[in-house]
């Protein structure tokens, strides 16, 4: 293998596993250790630089980085991630002074359709560099699917406001109200550039038998799910069926036993291992006595002079072929008739684009979704940018302030006159952390303390009011507990060959076999080779050459838990444990077209 | 030294032997030497071996005198038993305790100092009765607990950190092993533990005196140029006779080498020792050329290194004084006190 070229920037941030799995790529361990350190602000605002949105992320986060933790492969739970990140919000003083202020404004003028996470963090990344954003949306408050969508006893309406007039508060003109439904006529209002954060606003139909004569009692889940949010509804039937089995399928479960849904049953196409719906969304819905039921397609709604009576359900079963592909055949048992008073249906979401005309220049592909740039995020037309769920159909909110993200990046280049599919590298920043022969400005005795659970509200009462929060968050002792468990993956173990004398000191003490000296081969051949087995092929192998035996190092990254123990025992100090920081191009960063600056 | 305790988590796809222990389940504490101390990777390779032979912690009784090398048995077989012994007094406490009980592995763990010096005698002794042993010398050349003076086994003409040149003659305790009558005779380098874990595990499975003599460096005081035990050295100047490859009962012999380079030794208790020739005049079945062949390669500065001298047919001290099978501490009392009758002709037979 070649040696690794530990200065290329993606290198250590592969090592670090949340943040590379991070779509906002935040710094994960550096705010962990922020609050184990009490220094709950700091931490908050690294996540506020990064993802915008931690309170609201802290709680609703599809959190695709603690499957990536590297805790999770050391034992059996990865780190709480999200949670500890609702700790910094939490716990944090009052952080308004540290926002940044409006830039003197330079004269150029941004329209932002949909006040969601996507335009949100386009606003928000640009409107200190003097642009003045004009955000868009046909409700009265800021916030877009996550004020309408998400129900209020996981996300209070405090935490949405607190978040978006951060935002807003820098000097964004906010519309609220003001439904765009003409492009054509947005864009002959002179904007230098349009991002387009409206979201994928429409519930999928389920068009089977029965829908239209029983349509009284059978409602769309995020439509129902809007209406509950703003007041609309009250109320639902005592015995109710959700169909589908992703995350909004849970929320209208949970939210139908808070609405007089005493029997509330989730139904669903697919294995209960295979729903959408996040591990612990499943787990809140059947803690709440809401049972799901599996391998059941609907085929009719029953209904009686127009009034449903239930839903007939067809029983299936997987079956796999020699692609290994899954068909869901019917099991031959005979359908199936659930009696209910109202169904929620909740089987996906879709884009909707009625308001953008046909010769507007955004082309649209076979599938009516717009044709976007995955790295600039710009459309067909120019000046139009897409972000968000209305730019590559409905995912959850971190991937849209990401995107938002990169777009505001765009259209700051744009509006520069800059080249925009030449994207700036990332600066990064890598420094020792030897405070003296074995002491190490991060704590590296590793916890053996198992994930600690967030505490919930007592069932009886979380039942009886929709706008009660169920989870409580950490305490502060919990918090420290599982801030503890975080294993420092951004403290690189950095080898350096002239220093090593081949002493094996580092070998025996890794506690978990990482380190390998052997002779060179090719990635497969040396995998086979090393001093514990060598599974997971994505994780890299750290090789370094120029030994004085010929031989090279190689160190699995895979389950390093980053004591530094190799560091303490080295005697010449060709370990050593630097701390690897990076920072992503966000529009504004101040050497936009700067080369690379690593170790 | 380290502050923090080695964490316990393990690699998830580690192996397990027979007993079903990984290698960590054979470690101790942490070790308190200096970073790089060739002694812990002594340490790794006792633990390495006695997981590879699947021995059961508690059959092992670690045994050691004074000194750098002989605080090593705390940090590996942290459930065998142990017994840190006066300077230089480990061979009489191993002896001790093998007559007493001969059905454990006795690891007896000492260092140049420990053995060369204040317990040369004790060394001898134990050797020349053959005691069914596996007594391994961390050899560095130096008082590391003093600061690094020269110590009995460095070579004279090597100079010490400060400058200073050892003008003593060297004691070589593989020749006098060998000339004492050991039964196994081997030396190794710390920094070559595909050498050193297989002669562990040979000379565990050895029935008689079994001694290693390993090189190990002194990271803090004799690792510089002018020293004869530096890595730099000691991998410039290692002539290794042999490599060895233990093969316990239910592993067959792999048959990868070239054929005739190979020569297969059983000992007594059925363990194979596959031997890649290195050197081809090497004989160790040989004792007089194994002393011969020390002597010439130590006056051109060479350090033999390999499995140098073996009798698979060797015996042990329970042998020649005729024990009993039982160990001596599981006798009961009827037979420790057979009676004023069995005292009676006894007596008689001395008449």
């Amino acid at each position: 293998m070649k040696p690794t070229d530990i200065s290329a920037p993606d290198y250590f941030h592969k090592v670090v596993d949340c943040q590379w799995a991070c779509p906002a790529h935040t710094p994960v361990p550096e705010y962990i250790r922020l609050i184990a350190d009490g220094r709950y602000s700091d931490a908050y605002m690294i996540n506020w630089k990064s993802n915008v949105f931690p309170g609201i992320l802290g709680r609703t986060c599809d959190r695709p980085c603690e499957p990536a933790c590297r805790r999770g492969r050391v034992e059996e739970t990865p780190v709480a991630i999200c949670r500890l990140k609702r700790v910094a919000a939490d716990f944090k003083d009052d952080i308004k002074h540290r926002l940044p202020k409006a830039g003197a404004k330079n004269g150029k003028r941004i329209a932002l359709v949909g006040g969601g996470p996507a335009s949100l963090t386009v606003a928000r990344d640009l409107v200190p560099l003097g642009y003045h954003c004009t955000v868009f949306d046909a409700d009265p408050k800021a916030g877009g699917m996550m004020r309408s969508q998400i129900p209020k006893f996981r996300l209070p309406d405090s935490v949405i406001d607190e978040e978006t007039d951060y935002i807003l508060d820098i000097g964004v003109d906010f519309k609220g109200g003001h439904r765009v439904d003409s492009l054509k006529q947005l864009l002959t209002e002179n904007y230098d550039a349009i991002f387009v954060g409206s979201g994928a606003p429409r519930g999928r139909e389920l068009e089977i038998p029965g829908r239209k004569e029983a349509a009284a009692n059978i409602h769309i889940g995020i439509e129902w799910l809007s209406s509950v949010s703003f007041g609309h509804i009250e109320k639902i039937g005592r015995r109710v069926i959700v169909l589908g089995g992703g995350n909004t399928a849970m929320d209208c479960c949970r939210t139908a036993r808070r609405l007089g849904g005493d029997s509330v049953k989730v139904i669903v196409r697919s294995g209960f291992e295979e729903m959408k719906a996040s591990p612990w969304e499943k787990e809140d819905a059947l803690h709440e006595d809401i049972p799901i039921l599996n391998y059941m397609v609907p085929v009719a709604f029953k209904h009686v002079s127009g009034k449903l009576i239930g839903v007939t359900f067809r029983q299936v079963k997987a079956e796999y072929d020699a692609n290994g592909r899954r068909n869901l055949v019917p099991s031959g048992e005979p359908d199936q008739t659930i009696p209910c008073d109202d169904v929620l249906v909740a089987v996906g979401q879709e884009n909707a684009f009625p308001w953008i005309e046909a010769d507007c220049g955004v082309e649209f592909d076979k599938w009516h979704m717009p044709k976007v740039d995955p790295k600039t995020f710009a459309s067909t037309n120019p000046k139009v940018f897409f972000g968000g769920d209305a730019a590559f159909g409905p995912k959850n909110i971190i991937w849209a302030v990401a995107q938002g993200h990169d777009a505001a990046l765009s259209i700051h280049k744009l509006l520069s006159g800059e080249d925009i599919t030449e994207r700036p590298l990332p600066e990064v920043d890598i420094s020792s952390q030897k405070m003296g022969i074995h002491e190490w400005s991060y704590d590296n005795d590793i916890s053996a303390d198992k994930r600690y659970k967030v505490p919930h509200r007592d069932k009886v009462i979380a039942l009886k009011d929709i706008r009660t929060e169920v989870e409580l968050g950490y305490d502060l002792k919990l918090a420290l507990g599982e801030a503890q468990r975080c294993l420092n993956c951004d403290v690189q173990t950095v080898f350096s060959a002239p220093l090593c004398i081949e002493c094996d000191a580092c070998v025996d003490i890794c506690p978990m076999d990482c380190i390998t000296f052997t002779k060179n081969g090719e990635e497969d051949d040396l995998r086979q080779r090393l001093k514990a087995p060598s599974p997971h092929h994505d994780q890299a192998i750290y090789v370094a050459d120029g030994l004085k035996t010929g031989r090279v190092m190689a160190k699995d990254e895979d389950v390093c838990l980053h004591c530094g123990l190799c560091a303490e025992r080295c005697p010449t100090g060709a370990w050593d444990m630097q701390k690897y920081l990076i920072d992503m191009v966000q529009a504004g960063s101040t050497c936009q077209s700067k080369a690379r600056s690593a170790a | 030294m380290t502050y923090i305790a080695k964490p316990k988590f393990h690699h998830p796809g580690l192996k397990k032997n027979e007993l079903g222990y990984t290698h960590r389940d054979y470690e101790g504490k942490i070790s308190t030497l200096c970073a790089g101390c060739g002694h812990d990777s002594i340490t790794a390779s006792i633990i390495e071996a006695c997981y590879e032979l699947s021995i059961a912690p508690h059959r092992v009784a670690k045994i050691s005198g004074i000194g750098c090398s002989s605080k090593t048995p705390d940090y590996f077989l942290g459930n065998s038993h142990g017994f840190n012994s006066v300077h230089g007094r480990m061979p009489s406490v191993l002896t001790g305790a093998n007559l007493a009980n001969r059905d454990l592995i006795y690891l007896g763990v000492s260092g140049d100092g420990d053995s060369a010096s204040i317990g040369f005698g004790q060394f001898a002794h134990s050797i020349r009765r053959g005691v069914n042993m596996t007594y391994i010398v961390e050899n560095n050349g130096v008082y590391g607990l003093t600061k690094g003076q020269f110590s009995a086994t460095a070579d004279r003409g090597s100079k010490s950190k400060k400058g200073v040149t050892n003008t003593d003659n060297a004691i070589d305790l593989v020749a006098i092993a060998l000339q004492l009558g050991a039964t196994f005779v081997a030396r190794s380098f710390s920094g070559d533990k595909t050498q050193l874990v297989p002669l562990i595990a040979a000379a565990i499975r050895h029935k008689g005196a079994s001694f290693i003599d390993v090189i190990s460096p002194c990271i803090a005081f004799n690792n510089h140029a002018g020293s004869t035990k530096s890595f730099d050295y000691v991998r410039e100047h290692n002539d290794a006779v042999n490599r060895l490859d233990v093969l316990v009962g239910r592993d067959p012999i792999s048959v990868d080498y070239a054929p005739g380079t190979v020569q297969v030794v059983e000992q007594h208790d059925g363990t194979k020792l596959a031997l890649r020739k290195l050197d081809a005049d090497y004989d160790p079945h040989d004792r007089l050329g194994a002393q011969t062949f020390l002597q010439k390669h130590a006056a051109k500065g060479q350090i033999v290194t390999g499995l140098l001298y073996v009798d698979p047919d060797a015996d042990d001290l329970h042998t020649h004084l005729d024990t009993v099978e039982t160990p001596l501490n599981t006798l009961d009392e009827k037979a420790l006190c057979p009676g004023s009758a069995a005292l009676d002709k006894l007596n008689a037979s001395l008449r």
